[in-house]
């Protein structure tokens, strides 16, 4: 009993008052004058102008979102199949790994306005830029996660005559969620990211929209209020890995 | 109506020097039989023959008169690595062959559901496998190889990665299951004690490349009980053995 009570102590409490402090002397050093208020604005005007601007940010969180969760869905889709693909035939993997490989040294960042100028200032370069973002650590997480599969357990499903979908279905499927899962938790925050950034390079919608006009205006305590906002996004999706990871991996006691 | 015949079977990997030669076995209905050899001697390669995960270079295995060489599916396999599926419960590992074979979840998970009490598992139906011993895990592992096969079935040393006394313990609790079902068995191990305490008949495998060069008959009574592992007709078994292996 005591035990537990201190786990969760240690879990919550002393994180938590951690904030808190670091909160309390952010506002003593706005208060006191030691930074300019207007570069650095205190917690307080943060919030105020969270509260004021709140419908706005909602609503160009709402396009920021499409774009990173359909930016996540293609990339995850996408990277399942390359995965899938490399896995079953060997000349595949052997042909394309290097390759994606490669790209990955390319800066995201770099080609986000590229992707503007052939795409235009809609959704689509946004949700391209999540895509190949989020493409790489999928495919090669399920590319170990199936290559990684016991031999042992695959000759035993062959000996009970399993075909090769079954041999998927039931044994690298299920054996790939774990580092499947581990690399969309990174995925996620790096996806909202990568959305965020294409939206400064143009557009009509989205946080990174509203990011460049604040900054345009020298509202410092409204970029305070986005930013965060960002932060709270990410932890939402990454929270919602974990739930939808501990629902579909009930054996993974260790995940408690 | 389940019995085996393993005809001149040669073995080699990629055409390099045979791993095993002319191996005659037959394994009569309801018999227990066990392949008996030092490390390497290619018994595991010989599971994978008369299993079909390999193809012989010579030599046919027959299993109720059908010719299966190089067909997998027909004869259950059991490592010894319990190889459940961890993210599986127990009752659905076991139901595993069936669902392979065709079945639906349900009536595969009724049909292994009848046999959880007889092997001594009843309660860990919902159980992952992470949450049992190694002995009540090597029992699932022995129910899904039971509920998989055609009345034959292949154990490939499934006991040696138990300590000694989770064995001895795994041992009566495997004669008893034995008198309970029907199951033709080949059995690989290294353990001579296990070799006499368990069979009916013993080959052994020996020399490079393998073969058969003994069988030996247990001329014992079953059910066992563990009193005839202390007895002197056991030693002598053994002695036998030992000697037929050494003279090699």
């Amino acid at each position: 009993m005591r035990k537990k009570l201190q786990s969760t102590t240690y879990k919550y409490l002393f994180p938590v008052a951690a904030i808190f402090i670091l909160l309390i002397i952010w506002q003593v050093v706005s208060m006191t004058g030691l930074v300019p208020n207007f570069m650095l604005p205190s917690p307080v005007d943060v919030v105020k102008a969270f509260i004021s601007d709140f419908p706005l940010l909602l609503q160009h969180s709402l396009s920021t979102m499409f774009e990173t969760v359909v930016g996540l869905l293609i990339g995850i889709i996408t990277g399942f199949f390359t995965a899938l693909l490399m896995d079953r035939f060997e000349l595949v993997r052997r042909s394309l790994y290097p390759l994606i490989v490669l790209t990955q040294t390319v800066p995201t960042v770099a080609i986000a306005p590229l992707l503007v100028l052939w795409f235009g200032y809609e959704a689509l370069p946004k949700i391209i830029l999540v895509v190949i973002v989020v493409f790489f650590p999928i495919a090669v997480s399920l590319l170990d996660g199936f290559m990684s599969a016991d031999k042992d357990t695959i000759n035993l499903m062959r000996s009970m005559g399993a075909n090769k979908l079954q041999i998927y279905r039931y044994v690298k499927f299920p054996g790939a969620l774990g580092s499947f899962f581990s690399s969309l938790k990174i995925s996620v925050s790096y996806a909202v990211v990568s959305a965020v950034i294409s939206e400064w390079l143009g557009g009509f919608n989205g946080l990174g929209v509203y990011m460049t006009r604040v900054k345009k205006a020298y509202s410092y305590d409204k970029m305070f209020a986005v930013i965060f906002l960002i932060s709270i996004l990410s932890l939402i999706l990454m929270r919602l890995v974990s739930v939808i990871q501990k629902k579909s991996m009930p054996w993974d006691k260790s995940k408690k | 109506m389940a019995s085996l015949e393993v005809k001149n079977v040669c073995f080699s990997y990629d055409g390099k020097e045979n791993v095993i030669e002319d191996i005659n076995i037959k394994l009569n209905e309801n018999e227990l039989v066990c392949l008996l050899g030092v490390s390497g001697c290619g018994k595991t390669t010989l599971f994978n023959v008369i299993s079909g995960l390999n193809k012989p270079n010579g030599g046919q295995v027959i299993l109720d008169g059908e010719d299966i060489t190089g067909k997998p599916g027909k004869i259950s396999y059991m490592l010894q690595k319990d190889l459940l599926l961890p993210y599986r419960t127990i009752e659905d590992n076991v139901a595993l062959p069936l669902i392979i074979k065709g079945e639906k979840k349900k009536t595969a998970r009724q049909k292994v559901g009848k046999h959880f009490a007889e092997f001594g598992l009843e309660g860990t139906e919902k159980k992952y496998p992470s949450e049992l011993s190694g002995g009540m895990r090597q029992r699932a592992a022995l129910l899904r190889t039971y509920m998989f096969s055609n009345g034959v079935a292949l154990l490939d040393e499934p006991f040696s990665a138990l300590d000694a006394l989770t064995k001895s313990d795994i041992h009566r609790w495997y004669l008893d299951v034995m008198e309970k079902i029907k199951l033709s068995t080949l059995f690989i191990t290294h353990d001579i004690d296990e070799a006499v305490l368990l069979s009916d008949r013993i080959y052994l495998l020996s020399g490079k490349p393998g073969r058969i060069t003994n069988e030996i008959v247990i001329d014992e009574p079953k059910p066992r009980s563990s009193d005839f592992a202390l007895s002197e007709k056991f030693l002598e078994y053994k002695r036998r053995i030992i000697d037929e292996l050494n003279n090699k």
